[in-house]
């Protein structure tokens, strides 16, 4: 199994190798590359063409790059080394895709945190947490986040397998009904919370009319946006909001010592579930890769999406256009939804599992119900895509690196967690920090062309400068800010 | 009004840099990677160097000895930067779909060099900017009414000086013009040893003479990046 994984795994590296030649055919016409096109791509050339195309008018929107199409190709390495050449190419341009809505979501849960009083304060916790840490000792607290995060990362792995089982058992209404559920309680109920929020910080009157006026058009877009179709943009402002709602969940429901238990141990579990032949991700991948299909485009940011809108945005000449457009639409609609509708179904299904376990507790179970519904989502990973090699019709938008949505969640988190105690320079550290990690991560991904869990190196950078930062560095940093010395 | 002087502030400090970012580094995928690179090191260097200031103790209060440390690591940071990306220019123009990107070897000189000083005026003011939106602001009991402005002005021509000594840094490395290197290092004590000052409120005494070095600094670059003054007429006036 594990064989025949990993070679479909080569297989399909190969492939993308193959599908990013599309765009950078026209620059470097190379002869085996042309041929692996040939053989391994059913498009045909028009289709390196619009790519082309497209590539050479995005050079020339940003000026400096310009003339890059157009310019010999330096000295021809031998074909090995030019796919090697072209993965990386590859990244580069995508590392950026991800670093921008990475860096919006982190933006959102920043500004919030620092605005808006509520998700900093702690008042309740999730119901997977029952120990708070009130103690005054240390070694109390460091046992409490330690359980705490034990239960949390069990109910994960619970939710992970039982959406592996459902997968596997093909309930796919099942996991549909499941998405849809908790996209709605997400859209609706932690959007409600939110928008009450910040009108209570900014001491703005709203009459309920109103809000009910706006919820239900935000949330009605958002449900359709994500689950049926909209413009791109839209779905992806929809998905970055969510991700930052859901990070901020965390923020103000998880114990103060938990969250950074809970980082450490999520990334941890992502490194074993991504890597260890058995592990529940990797299951999933290779299932899906069986069937030909993509792999829960629900849980997954893929750059694909952002890739179509990039190639769409600047009209290709002629006839491209239309070949360029039409995979977008179904793909961008079918991730969004998709990958939405899993990421909330997780959710659902977590919710509604405890729902009833939990519902005896205090009111303020709801939210933390909806809390619940992250860990599935969690299921963040970092792959080169799996599926075009087996979906045709996807292939163009397919050709993009993926970021599991929880990536986006837990980067947030650590952000976030790092600007409530109200120092930028931890946040920025952060912020940087969690960026390299990522690059590395592509980087890895560009060399081992598998699928890889994108929350252990960033996460462990972020953690490393998070404390470094707040312990040595920042005393530091005030006594030169205070005293106006520049180094 | 503290939001006044916050946005002043922070246009000043970070104005200039962020044009510079956006006309020359955000179009480029390969250079926005680079440039967080730069920014990742100089936090490495940052780190090691408040490590430093950290353990030694007893001379804690005396940031001279943290910033003599500072500006080592940095220098050595920045040399470790030249050195990486020297090893993977190769690969990085490979990389960029601008294959123009290494047809000036210092333009990833600039690009590292900004990501250095960008987050080495982030470090130095982001915080003081934050304290400045108020409520409280500075110099009506003691203190100086200059503090914000003098740290925003600061904060520019380190992020400049920066900049330009990565230029002249990686050009002196290139060429084996030590001189250049020296420069970049004893300007860099300098203009950090003359901002000890800063604590005596003698704003006239560090700013001007960091100004003038920041010119100075700025004309080796230009003529380090192959600039001339005919070349720069020419560029001014074939515009119009």
């Amino acid at each position: 199994m594990s064989d025949t994984g990993s070679e479909s795994e080569i297989e399909e590296a190969t492939e993308h190798t193959a599908l990013m030649d599309g765009h950078i055919a026209e620059a470097r016409p190379d002869r085996e590359i042309a041929e692996r096109i040939a053989r391994k791509r059913k498009t045909k050339s028009d289709n390196q063409q619009s790519y082309g195309s497209v590539e050479r008018t995005e050079g020339g929107a940003s000026g400096a790059a310009g003339t890059s199409a157009s310019n010999p190709p330096p000295p021809q390495p031998p074909a090995d080394a030019q796919i090697e050449e072209l993965e990386l190419k590859y990244g580069a341009r995508h590392v950026i895709k991800l670093f921008v809505p990475v860096t919006l979501c982190m933006l959102v849960v920043v500004a919030t945190i620092s605005s808006i009083n509520f998700y900093s304060v702690k008042d309740v916790y999730l119901a997977y947490t029952p120990f708070h840490e009130e103690s005054p000792y240390a070694v109390t607290k460091v046992w409490n986040a330690l359980a705490n995060s034990m239960i949390l990362l069990s109910v994960i792995a619970l939710m992970t397998v039982l959406l592996i089982v459902l997968y596997k058992k093909r309930c796919y209404k099942i996991i549909h009904g499941w998405l849809i559920l908790s996209s709605l309680m997400l859209l609706f109920l932690f959007s409600y919370l939110y928008i009450e929020e910040a009108l209570r910080a900014y001491n703005i009157p709203m009459d309920y009319i109103t809000l009910v006026f706006v919820m239900w058009n935000f949330g009605g877009m958002g449900m359709i946006v994500i689950h049926w179709k909209g413009p791109l943009r839209l779905q992806q402002a929809y998905l970055i909001f969510i991700a930052a709602l859901m990070a901020l969940v965390f923020i103000k429901y998880l114990p103060e010592w938990t969250t950074w238990a809970v980082l450490a141990v999520i990334s941890i579990w992502d490194l074993i579930a991504v890597l260890t032949p058995k592990g529940p991700l990797r299951i999933l991948v290779e299932t899906a890769q069986e069937r030909n299909e993509p792999i829960f485009p629900a849980l997954i940011y893929s750059s694909t999406v952002m890739y179509c809108l990039a190639a769409t945005t600047p009209p290709p000449p002629g006839e491209p256009r239309a070949r360029e457009l039409r995979p977008l639409h179904p793909h961008g609609r079918g991730t969004a939804d998709e990958r939405r509708a899993a990421r909330e179904s997780g959710g659902a299904g977590d919710a509604a599992g405890f729902d009833a376990a939990w519902q005896a507790r205090a009111q303020q179970q709801r939210r933390l119900r909806v809390d619940s519904s992250q860990p599935p989502r969690y299921t963040t990973r970092l792959e080169r895509s799996p599926a075009p090699a087996q979906q045709p019709a996807l292939d163009d938008e397919e050709k993009g690196v993926k970021l599991g949505l929880g990536d986006f969640i837990f980067y947030s988190v650590l952000v976030g967690k790092a600007s409530s105690y109200g120092d930028w320079n931890t946040t920025l550290a952060c912020f940087v920090a969690i960026l390299i990690g990522l690059c590395l991560t592509l980087l890895l991904l560009a060399i081992l062309k598998k699928a890889l869990p994108a929350l252990p190196i960033s996460i462990t950078f972020g953690l490393i400068f998070y404390f470094a930062t707040r312990c040595v560095v920042k005393p530091f940093a005030d006594a030169l800010a205070a005293e106006q010395v520049f180094i | 009004m503290t939001l006044a002087e916050f946005f002043s502030c922070s246009l000043l400090a970070f104005g200039a840099p962020l044009v510079m970012f956006s006309l020359t580094v955000a179009n480029d995928p390969v250079r926005i990677i680079i440039m967080i690179a730069a920014a990742f090191g100089w936090l490495l260097s940052f780190l090691l160097s408040s490590l430093v200031w950290y353990a030694v103790v007893p001379l804690r209060s005396y940031l001279a000895f943290g910033m003599v440390f500072a500006v080592i690591f940095q220098e050595g940071f920045r040399y470790g930067m030249y050195l990486l990306l020297r090893k993977t220019e190769e690969g990085l123009k490979e990389i960029s779909e601008n294959h123009n990107i290494g047809s000036n070897k210092l333009e990833m000189a600039y690009v590292s060099g900004l990501g250095f000083g960008t987050m080495s005026g982030a470090f130095a003011l982001v915080n003081v900017l934050a304290d400045s939106v108020g409520p409280g602001t500075l110099g009506l009991h003691n203190g100086t009414e200059y503090f914000f402005v003098t740290s925003a002005a600061m904060t520019l021509c380190m992020i400049l000086l920066n900049t330009f000594w990565s230029v002249i840094f990686f050009s002196g490395f290139d060429d084996k013009n030590y001189l250049k290197v020296g420069w970049v290092i004893l300007s860099h004590f300098f203009v950090s040893g003359l901002s000890l000052l800063n604590s005596r409120e003698l704003y006239a005494a560090t700013i001007i003479p960091s100004y003038i070095v920041l010119l100075i600094t700025a004309y080796i670059a230009f003529r380090s990046a192959g600039g001339s003054t005919a070349k720069l007429v020419q560029s001014l006036t074939s515009r119009s």
